[in-house]
């Protein structure tokens, strides 16, 4: 049992330790010759267009309920007239960035990790070794590309989304004038809400490229073991994204004095 | 068959071009593990230039790690592997690329990139890391395709899992003569699971690309009957260590008794090696 305890320690702390390297690997090849400029296009089209039905529908629908809640919540206070200023700070700080960073982590994750992981069952990274080319440049820097130019603009697109599902929530169920529930939020754009809206959707898509590339090139076990990793994956990149999001929170509400 | 000339001019010329003298490979005392398990233990053996080397011997034994040594996939616990003159274990990582990029590997399954069509595939390295124009490479991956029997016109923008795995063999086979002139080729398992067909077509690539271009081969094989066909030189390996290393003669002659164990079976396929040989069919 203790020996079981301990092997799973060791486990976790071998895989932090390879995650970390992996992902400083990741950041240096980023910034290293050669760029594989089609590929970069490529995924950064998969993780922005290819995104966006999901996020779009997801960010409608998530904004409506997040706006129906407040609006039963204020009314019982007859304060229905803040809407907007809930509105803002629930999504731009928190509902917009989590929910895209979520539902993105669960396309591109999966994604990330099943493709390069069944490339290296198949020998095909060990391939392009042999053709003097850098897996990692040419896999996984134009993933982490990708991601991090995109999430943040899908984040952006989520929030608007997100302030018009509300916004029918507003008018039709709280009674709210749209031109209130529209000024409240942009006068709630401040530095601190925006600030905490950017840093968000950077962080989590360094995580999600992290984990997700990590897992593919860390896979073994054939397609078994692709599907273990792929799930992994999914789960990790999900869970660290929760977990970041308090701690970036934690951080900029104290630097803020907030 | 292309005359000597004529498959010449398939490589871009120039120094580069030449092929190596004298030993292109060297294993200098290699020992590698994994998982704490000993896989080879102190191996050392040559590879001259312009010849092809098969590295013979069970499953599991370790054949396919000596090509990944070579390449530089894997690191060796310890010894050193000379590729080109040049340290692969103690390499840069951009001067181990460069010298990668002299040598095509074959890989047992073909590892083709799924998705990508034949022709970016067998065009890839020079895509990625040549200024070749873009229609100098495609008349470039065509010939290749033509060297290695496969009709550029049907399959040039077929994907990989539309074609036969012999095709998928001597597309891998094109793909890595296509880089910049290789100066070794490394197969491995070349001819495993293919029917009779592909195996005669990839044999004759073999042969061909050491009697015409003068490319040094390692082949990693443990069919008797295609390693006689293409062989000049015979690597055996058993219990982690090379237990003989000659010529075909002196594998007809040998007296190591794991290595006789081992063609045992293939008695009949030695003797009818041997007599072409003596027919002059041989190099």
């Amino acid at each position: 049992m203790i020996q079981a305890v301990w092997n799973r320690t060791k486990s976790l702390f071998k895989g932090v330790q390879d995650l970390a390297a992996f992902s400083v690997a990741m950041v240096v090849a980023s910034f290293r010759r050669p760029h594989y400029w089609r590929d970069i296009y490529e995924q950064t089209y998969f993780a922005g267009v290819g995104s966006l039905p999901v996020v779009l529908v997801s960010s409608f629908f998530a904004g409506q309920a997040l706006a129906l809640q407040f609006a039963r919540q204020l009314r019982e206070t007859g304060s229905e007239s803040v809407l907007g200023t809930m509105m803002a700070i629930a999504v731009v700080r928190a509902l917009g960035p989590d929910l895209t960073g979520m539902v993105v982590a669960a396309r591109l994750a999966s994604g990330y990790t099943a493709e390069i992981g069944s490339m290296k069952s198949t020998d095909q990274i060990d391939a392009l070794t042999a053709f003097g080319t850098d897996p990692v440049s040419k896999l996984a820097a134009p993933r982490l590309i990708g991601i991090v130019v995109m999430l943040p603009i899908l984040t952006f697109i989520a929030n608007t989304v997100q302030f018009l599902g509300g916004a029918i929530m507003a008018k039709f169920v709280a009674h709210v004038s749209l031109s209130l529930y529209w000024t409240q939020i942009r006068e709630k754009m401040d530095y601190g809400t925006v600030l905490i809206g950017t840093v968000k959707p950077l962080t989590f898509a360094f995580v999600i490229a992290f984990v997700a590339c990590w897992k593919g090139f860390a896979s073994s076990g054939g397609t078994r073991g692709v599907g273990y990793a792929t799930t992994e994956s999914v789960v990790i990149a999900s869970v660290l994204i929760l977990i970041f999001d308090f701690i970036l929170t934690r951080v900029i509400f104290a630097l803020l004095h907030w | 068959m292309p005359s000597s000339t004529g498959s010449r001019a398939l490589y871009a010329g120039g120094a580069a071009s030449r092929p190596p003298d004298g030993d292109v490979i060297v294993f200098d005392r290699v020992t590698y593990d994994i998982g704490g398990r000993t896989i080879l233990s102190d191996v050392s053996f040559k590879v001259e230039a312009g010849t092809t080397t098969i590295v013979l011997g069970p499953s599991g034994i370790g054949k396919s790690t000596i090509l990944r040594l070579t390449l530089g996939l894997i690191r060796p616990k310890s010894g050193d592997i000379f590729v080109l003159g040049r340290s692969m274990v103690h390499a840069a990582k951009d001067e181990r690329n460069e010298l990668r990029r002299r040598i095509g590997m074959v890989f047992q399954n073909g590892a083709l990139f799924d998705s990508l069509t034949v022709g970016e595939n067998v065009g890839y390295s020079l895509i990625e890391h040549s200024r070749m124009p873009i229609d100098q490479i495609e008349e470039r991956v065509r010939r290749m395709l033509v060297l290695v029997g496969l009709d550029p016109a049907i399959i040039l923008d077929s994907l990989p899992n539309e074609l036969s795995i012999g095709m998928q063999r001597r597309t891998a086979i094109a793909r890595a003569l296509a880089s910049n002139d290789p100066a070794i080729m490394l197969y491995d398992e070349p001819t495993t699971g293919l029917d009779p067909v592909s195996v005669e077509m990839i044999t004759d690539i073999i042969v061909r690309l050491r009697q015409e271009l003068h490319v040094t081969s390692v082949v990693v094989t443990h069919e008797i009957p295609h390693a006689l066909k293409v062989g000049n030189r015979f690597l055996f390996l058993y219990d982690r260590r090379v237990v003989f290393d000659g010529t075909a003669e002196e594998l007809a002659s040998t007296d190591v008794p794991e290595l006789l164990k081992f063609l045992e079976p293939f008695k009949v396929s030695l003797a009818q090696a041997f007599h072409s040989f003596s027919e002059g069919m041989r190099p």
